[in-house]
């Protein structure tokens, strides 16, 4: 009984806004202090007098502050020994009011807080709850496996992209169509001519695997999509700075993809440039991919080494049992039976890579390769048409038979300029060259080349050695009806003003009267129905 | 130094490399960006890049999902053999295992479950419509046939053959697996047979 006064007491008295827990001032003693009680039982009907006919709620405010104040000033009035039995019994109801009133006040304070830590402890229904996803097949061994073919094949996509960027010579003169961020073009190289595949090769390797790798990046997001609903939400500032960067890598992936694979079937329906969006979205995922793997290396290995390759690839589906559960959570927590093995699913996800690529790859072989692309957009349409492919139709360009027609005359400008009728280009030493010719959009063919040396034009324009050449269409609009050709790429052997194709005249849409040909160089930059060649001194 | 790790590691949640190799990806996602703002097309990008993740995680992957799972209900389950006794583990798929606790002692012809010969070539063939669509259903013809020439029309054609073979190979690899599935139990039925008749060669 000592001590419970000033327990008591001293509780209300501190707390005038208690922060929790329950108050129960019932089992105070309350003692004296009848004139306390009293005045502030008149003082509580006194304010409800004068506020009585206002609204409940600010009643019971003011009745509880007033009640917390009489509380406070009967507790320090508080004396066991003096309280009549009258004083005890109002002092008692009071205090209990009081108390129960600041409970209220309490619980309401409580509340969010209370709300907030349940809801982190349980997660809302649906994806939220582990046992909502059931496949027996996810884990970190699939998880990491599909990582680990990931790991080889994107860095390939990465840098094959990056090398298509830098075949386009951005460092010339208009030639870059993503100008800004000096930073990232760290890696520019003078763009080869030798061997004249490989532009061809890198595009054709960008598509192809690119497609082939659709499958496996599906798989890999839906082993890892448990993860997305992981609860809570957020469990530091680390796990949701990591979380932002995923947006980086998952976004950037889906991001790439889809741009990629609408652009080479000439589906413009993003409202950007491709290039400025795939190149820099690539940025935006290389970033989210090197973080990705740097965090989780360990966990790839660890995942790996977790089963046997080998021997999954031997067990059937009566024998698929689920992964061990480890912390990653992968793994379900209350796995269904399975419906494939993991052997089978392994093969799904193959055979999607392999269809694909298979469908596709034949318009970068070329030759009767060509009519197994299927679905490839210079595939067996290409080679039905009985034409070699072409990325940009003289309908598509603009350019009438009136502008290719007896009119035509080939301007060459350096320290002289010079007029040039298709009779007098086809009068001067001819050459030819078997070039491979590559779109960025992956297709390719090799043909036979036959014009001038853009060398001995230059000599006519009286420049020996240039150093750069703008080489322009008749073409009025298109973002590559003009090009600077480099100083090593004026004078390959095998550069041509080409004028004929496999043996006979250019036909319109291959560029007539006269196109550029460049060995590895892009598509693109092979310019067709050239105007204009500018050359420019060197030094 | 270590007092600040554990510092940073108890305000950040984990080690102060971590917060680097993050912000180091920031900053380089940030230089990206600022060349595509620079480019006048941020607005297009942003939106572009987040219905990337949103289409797939909240879209695609569901439909896919309710996809195979109705396609999982709508099967017909093969007949569990006689293995819906004790001994069948929860983990034994439908048909699975499903002979391996047979009461009776006697192996039956056990069915290969059908589904996944069906839903692997639907996959396929559904993604290679998530591919091609463009071209498969001709929305980007009139741009294809400017830029190329080529009429997009045969790609539906070839699409759907391509799912006919697609069925078509796994349909034989079902039959296949009926037939080695027979073949097996054939020859469970006949080791069966000589261990009732005595035993005949265990006992060299």
């Amino acid at each position: 009984m000592q001590g419970q006064p000033d327990r008591c007491g001293s509780r209300i008295g501190a707390a005038a806004w208690p922060r929790r827990g329950s108050y129960d001032i019932v089992t105070c003693w309350p003692g004296e202090g009848l004139a306390a009680v009293s005045r502030g039982f008149l003082a509580i009907v006194a304010e409800q007098k004068r506020h009585g006919p206002r609204g409940a709620r600010l009643r019971a405010r003011l009745r509880g502050r007033v009640a917390a104040q009489l509380a406070k000033q009967a507790g320090a009035q508080l004396d066991p020994r003096a309280g009549t039995q009258l004083a005890r019994r109002a002092g008692t109801q009071l205090a209990r009011r009081a108390a129960a009133l600041t409970n209220r006040a309490v619980a309401l304070a409580d509340r969010p807080a209370g709300l907030l830590r349940q809801a982190a402890s349980t997660p809302p229904p649906g994806p939220f709850r582990p046992k909502a996803w059931r496949s027996p097949l996810r884990g970190r061994w699939l998880t990491s496996l599909l990582g680990l073919v990931l790991l080889v094949g994107l860095p390939v996509l990465a840098v094959t992209g990056l090398l298509s960027y830098a075949a386009y010579d951005p460092r010339l003169p208009g030639n870059d169509q993503t100008p800004g961020a000096p930073l990232l073009k760290f890696y520019l190289f003078p763009w080869l001519t030798h061997p004249d595949w490989v532009y061809r090769l890198n595009q054709g390797v960008h598509i192809t695997l690119g497609l082939a790798l659709l499958p496996v990046v599906l798989a890999k997001l839906w082993s890892v999509l448990p993860r997305l609903f992981a609860w809570p939400p957020v469990q530091s500032v680390a796990h949701a700075l990591e979380r932002l960067s995923l947006v980086m890598i998952v976004g950037g992936v889906l991001f790439e993809f889809a741009t990629g694979i609408l652009d080479i079937q000439n589906y413009y329906i993003f409202p950007f440039s491709f290039y400025t969006a795939h190149l820099y979205g690539a940025w935006v995922f290389i970033g989210g991919l090197v973080t990705h793997v740097m965090l989780k290396f360990p966990q790839m290995r660890a995942g790996l080494r977790s089963r046997s390759l080998r021997r999954e690839l031997r067990t059937p589906l009566a024998g698929t049992r689920p992964e061990a559960p480890d912390p990653s959570g992968l793994r379900a927590a209350d796995p269904a039976p399975p419906t494939i093995s993991r052997r089978g699913l392994l093969a799904a996800v193959g055979g999607g890579s392999v269809t694909l690529a298979a469908l596709v790859a034949g318009q970068s072989i070329g030759g009767w390769a060509r009519r197994t692309a299927l679905l490839a957009p210079r595939g067996l349409s290409a080679a039905q048409s009985g034409e070699l492919p072409v990325n940009r139709t003289a309908a598509a360009a603009a350019v009438t038979a009136a502008d290719t027609g007896t009119s035509y005359r080939l301007v060459l400008a350096g320290a002289r300029t010079v007029r040039l009728t298709r009779e007098q280009l086809l009068a001067l030493p001819q050459h030819t060259a078997v070039l491979p010719i590559a779109c960025v959009e992956g297709w390719s063919f090799s043909a036979s080349w036959t014009g001038v040396r853009l060398s001995d034009l230059a000599r006519l324009a009286g420049i020996d050695h240039p150093r750069l050449a703008l080489v322009e269409s008749l073409e009025k609009n298109g973002p590559f009806r003009q090009v600077t050709l480099s100083a090593s790429q004026l004078s390959d052997p095998q550069s041509l003003l080409a004028l004929r194709l496999n043996g006979a005249d250019l036909s319109r849409d291959h560029g007539y009267p006269a196109r550029a040909i460049i060995p590895a160089a892009p598509g693109v930059h092979n310019t067709k129905w050239v105007g204009t060649i500018t050359f420019t001194e060197p030094g | 130094v270590t007092a600040v790790i554990s510092w940073i590691r108890r305000w950040y949640g984990a080690h102060p490399l971590h917060l680097l190799a993050l912000l180091a990806a920031f900053a380089l996602a940030g230089y990206a960006v600022r060349a595509v703002v620079d480019a006048g097309q941020w607005r297009g990008f942003a939106i572009w890049f987040v219905a990337a993740v949103i289409g797939h995680d909240l879209l695609l992957f569901p439909l896919y999902s309710l996809a195979d799972l109705s396609l999982r209900r709508l099967l017909p389950r093969p007949p569990a053999g006689t293995g819906a006794g004790p001994g069948a583990g929860p983990h034994d798929g439908p048909g699975g295992r499903a002979g391996g606790a047979a009461p009776a002692g006697r192996p039956e012809l056990v069915t290969p479950p059908v589904i996944n010969y069906v839903r692997i070539p639907a996959a396929l063939s559904l993604l290679l419509l998530a591919v091609w669509f463009p071209l498969i259903l001709r929305l980007s013809s009139a741009a294809y046939f400017r830029a190329s020439g080529l009429s997009a029309a045969p790609y539906l054609w070839r699409w759907l053959a391509v799912t006919g073979v697609l069925f078509a190979a796994s349909a034989v690899c079902y039959a296949l697996s009926l037939r080695r599935a027979s073949a097996r139990a054939r020859k469970a039925r006949a080791a069966e047979a000589r261990t009732r008749s005595g035993r005949p060669h265990t006992e060299a």
